[in-house]
This record gives C-alpha cells, structure tokens and sequence, in this order.
C-alpha cells in the first residue's frame, strides 16, 4: 500500500501500511524519552506555585500562564548576569582553543616527525581524565595563580579539555587540503609561516567554524563542576550554578527555575536550529576519537 | 621540501603552545596527584609524607562497594546507551516524511547545558508532584507517590535513566552515520535475493555497525565512569551512599572534606582505571583498522 512515497520511490524503501505505524510509533517511544524532561519543564514553567504543589498530578496546566518568566527575574535579580557569565567564559574558552589547537592540527595533519604520533596520542588521551579527577591539584594551581574566584578559574581548566576533541576533528579536516598547495607555495618562495597563514588558514576556515561552534557548545553544556568548586562569587556565577539561586530556604521556585532554564537553553537551541546541518558532521566527527 | 630542517622547527613550534598548555593543566596535576597521594596534605600548612597509609585507609570494604557500584553503573548505564542508540539509529535512518525534523529532535539533551537537563529530571523524579510518580498512579502501576530520589534503589536507577538520557543522542547520530556509510547495493543484492527487513538488518546493518558499536561502547564507558554532573546535582551520592561512585566520592573526601591526600588517592585508583580502559579503546581501534574497519 502507498502512503508517503510515489512511482519514483526505490522498491526498497516502501513500507507496508502497518510498517509505518511501527516506525513512527517507535519514533513517538524515542522521541518522547529524548523531550519528556522539556515537555515537562516547560509545563512547569507555566503553572502557577499553587498548582504546581498540588495532587493528584495533571499533565496540563489548569490556570496556565507566562508569569513566572516576568518573577524570576525581581526573585534572581542577578540571572541575566548569569546567562552573560555562561556566554563569556565559553567566548573566551573557545578563542583560547582555537588559538592552541589550529596551529597544532594544522603540524599533526601536514608533518609526520619522529614523536610527533606520540603527542597525538597523549593529546587524545587528556579526554580520558575528567576534571573531577584532577580537581585537587588544579585547586592549588589556580590557587597559586590567583585564578581562584574570578572567570579565570573556570575558563582556563575547561579549555584543557576541549583542546582533544578539537584538535582531532580539525586535524581530520586538514588532511583534506592537498599537498599541493604547500608545495606551489614552497615554489614561490613562500615561507612556512607564511603559507600557513595567508594559504591554508583561509582555506580551512569552514573546518574552523566547526570546531568553534562544537567548542562552543562543549564549553557552554559542560560548565559546572569548576564553577562549583573554584568560584564562589555570585558575580561571575555561570547559568548552572546561577540555577541554585531559585532555591529559597524552604521551598524550591520550581516554575520559575524552569522559566529560567528555558531563557537559558534559548541560545541553544537557536544554535542548534541554524546550524543543525553543520552540527551532525561536526559533533559526530568529533566523536570518532 | 616537507620534511626539510626548518620544516622540522616549525611543526614543533605549531605545536608547543598547546603542549605547554596541556602540561601545565592536565599533565602536572596528574602527577601532583600521584605526589599528593602519599602525603597528608590539607588545609593545614605542614605537609607530611606518610608513605601508603592513605591506600591502606581506603582499601576497606566500603571502598570495595564504591568500586563494584561504579562499575555497574557504569555497565547498566553504557549498555541501555547502545541498546536504545541503535533502536533510535535504525529508526531515524527509515525513509519516512519528518526523519529531518525527528533528527534535529533527538539533539536537545546533548546540546542544552547538562545542569539544566538534570534539573528538569530533579523535578520529574519527585515523589508527590513530579510526572513520573504522578503518572505511575494514574494508571494505577503504584499505589501511592513514589519518591524515586528517596530510596536507594531507585535513586541508582533513576541517577542511570539521566545519564543515558544524556549520553543517547551522540550515541544515536553516530550510529546513524554508521548506517549511513553502508553501501546500498549491499541491501538491493539482499532484497533481490528475497531477504526480508529483518534478515537484512540482522545480516547487514548490524554486523557492518559493529565496529562503530565497539568505538564508541569504549569512548562510553570512559566518559561514564567519569560521569558527575548527574549524580551531583540529582543525589550527591545518598541517600545512605547508593549512588556514590568513585568520582563522587573523590569529590567528598577532598573537596567536602578537605583531605587532600586520601582523596588524591582515590582519584590516582581512578587514574589506573582509566587509563586500563584508555590502553583497551587504542588497542581495540587498532585491532578494527586493520581489519579494514572504519576509524
């Protein structure tokens, strides 16, 4: 039985009737476990303190209304602050990257010296150590460095790592660029410096793109246990840890914490819809460490 | 001209920042860690080596449940991981209208900062008000509110749902892309040749995904057993220690306790364990290279 496919549709991909309610009805299954917890929050976000605690449970909202996205902020003064400390550090921390790693992809793709296999491999194997293993130390380096307390403190060991993924996914981009072009270059008497800056740096830059919006959303999903152990100044608090502001002394502000979440996740997801066609190739090529 | 003298000077100039940085603040920790861990450090000034008496502190039994928790969880978490990875795969990858929205759909939980997921999980776990318990009554599956974040039990399992929760979307673009990569007369020579859906996915698709499977089952289990966020936020470990994984309890003894030096001794256990399954993932992609496998 035809549904959604015409006389050009390959044989291969037409389903029998009942075949198209099986998938969709696993997409809806998938689907629903991947946004329950959004579905939920927004809901959340639109009740009223009153419903919200209140049984039995209702899925809808009864008295249904924006409010709390106009309370939260006289409740937290400070959120929008928060948000701006979330965009800063993981502003600063995806320049620091791609200050670090272009040039270091850019050797591992194009020379091949002794050791260099090596460095790779130790580059890679960063990603293995979490920072909540490493915290003790990086407490009294920070310390040390005066970074404890200030955006620093947050900035400085997140970039570490994000160099791995970043380096391996750029690297595999310039791998693409041909030989050649070094090679024409070396002929009219370029330098090495400058071949790399004035011909392969523009050539790459749609790879660079993509690993600094991957940085980006790296740096941005994953700031919370430097903020929670390094920085206790509510000024430079990032969106995460900014979050804990909703909670009073008895009570948690559910509906505004979830209204609060939603402006938060807001950058995000227009990230992600803008630049979805992108983020597959980027974020999976950057899985394949 | 590539591998000239100077070409030699200016790679490894390309390179030295990026070393340095990651000596500074991933390499020296690591064996300031090590350094730490056979002393008494803490908020005191005076520092004392104390040999291994810290290793002898945590080897006791308590630190033997940590370790065996850990690795359950660890293993339950990774396993759902693959098992709905490729259920959400093999089902994205069908030609049906709306698999590119239904593919933008499933990206939230790893694009949105983790903290934030987790919250909103924080809510939905709770006993009186939160959806999970609320509808679990509604169709009458329990008889009263379920508290899940209460009880040992269920805090462990519901501490795993989040984080699959968060790890299933990378997990699922990658096999997607997997899929992808197979070529497609594998499938019109199976179909030709009578084969039906399933026989072509157990006979194609799954074994030719397998590698990918292997891959990113290994990059899985390093970035769970070092998974923290989650159980942080949701539990901090209890109720009565049923969530407290190795890197949880890390984190209470040198940062909420404040011994330095046993706490550095735990994260140098963890450290071997990591890098075990370091060593394992180089060897394993090694192993599939060459058998002819993608990277």
């Amino acid at each position: 039985m035809a549904l959604f496919h015409n006389d050009n549709t390959p044989m291969i991909d037409r389903y029998r009737w009942w075949e198209v309610i099986a998938i969709y009805a696993g997409i809806f299954v998938f689907l629903f476990f991947m946004l329950a917890p959004f579905i939920e929050g927004f809901l959340v976000s639109l009740k009223p303190l009153a419903e919200l605690f209140s049984t039995p449970y209702s899925f809808w909202p009864e008295n249904g209304s924006f409010d709390a996205y106009f309370t939260m902020w006289e409740r937290v003064p400070g959120f929008a602050w928060y948000v701006f400390n979330s965009f800063l550090i993981s502003t600063v921390a995806t320049v620091i990257v791609l200050l670090l790693v272009v040039p270091a992809a850019y050797a591992f793709a194009r020379f091949d010296f002794r050791g260099m296999g090596l460095v790779l491999g130790g580059f890679l194997a960063v990603s293995m150590f979490s920072g909540a293993v490493l915290l003790i130390p990086l407490f009294r380096l920070m310390r040390t460095l005066g970074m404890l307390n200030t955006y620093w403190a947050m900035i400085v060991p997140g970039a570490a790592f994000l160099i791995p993924s970043a380096i391996w996914l750029l690297r595999t981009y310039m791998m693409r660029i041909p030989t050649e072009l070094n090679e024409a270059a070396y002929t009219d008497g370029a330098s090495q410096f400058y071949t790399f800056r004035r011909v392969i740096l523009p050539i790459a830059s749609p790879g660079i793109i993509v690993v600094a919006i991957v940085t980006f959303i790296g740096a941005y999903s994953q700031q919370f246990i430097f903020a929670l152990t390094f920085n206790s100044k509510t000024e430079y608090m990032p969106l995460p840890i900014g979050l804990y502001a909703f909670f009073g002394k008895q009570d948690v502000v559910w509906n505004e914490l979830m209204a609060a979440a939603f402006v938060g996740i807001a950058p995000a997801l227009v990230i992600i819809f803008f630049l979805q066609r992108y983020l597959v190739g980027g974020l999976t090529a950057g899985a394949v460490k | 001209m590539i591998n000239s003298r100077s070409s030699l000077f200016f790679a490894w100039a390309l390179l030295a920042p990026a070393i340095i940085y990651v000596l500074v603040i991933v390499a020296w920790p690591l064996v300031e860690t090590f350094r730490l861990s056979f002393t008494d450090a803490s908020l005191r000034k005076v520092t004392n080596y104390v040999g291994t008496a810290n290793y002898e502190k945590i080897f006791n039994e308590t630190f033997a449940g940590v370790i065996w928790r850990t690795f359950t969880w660890t293993f339950f978490s990774v396993a759902l991981k693959m098992i709905i990875g490729t259920f959400g795969a093999v089902l994205l990858n069908a030609a049906v209208p709306g698999r590119h929205v239904f593919r933008i759909l499933t990206m939230p939980p790893w694009i949105v900062p983790m903290a934030i997921g987790i919250f909103m999980w924080g809510w939905m776990y709770n006993g009186q008000f939160g959806m999970i318990s609320g509808l679990l009554q509604r169709f009458g599956i329990t008889d009263g509110p379920v508290a899940f974040l209460a009880y040992g039990h269920t805090a462990y399992w519901a501490t795993i749902v989040t984080d699959v929760w968060i790890g299933v979307p990378m997990v699922t673009i990658y096999f997607l892309a997997a899929i992808q990569s197979i070529p497609k007369d594998l499938y019109e020579a199976a179909w030709a040749d009578g084969a039906s859906r399933w026989t072509r996915f157990r006979r194609i698709t799954l074994p030719l995904m397998m590698p990918a499977v292997v891959t990113m089952s290994m990059l899985s289990l390093i970035a769970t057993f070092n998974s923290f966020d989650i159980i942080w936020i949701l539990t901090q470990g209890g109720p009565s220690g049923s969530t407290t994984t190795m890197i949880i309890d890390t984190y209470q003894t040198a940062i909420g306790s404040k011994k330095y030096g046993e706490g550095a001794a735990r994260a140098v256990v963890i450290c071997i364990f990591l890098s075990l399954f370091c060593l394992a993932y180089f060897r394993v992609t090694r192993k599939l290279q060459n058998m002819g496998g993608k990277e």
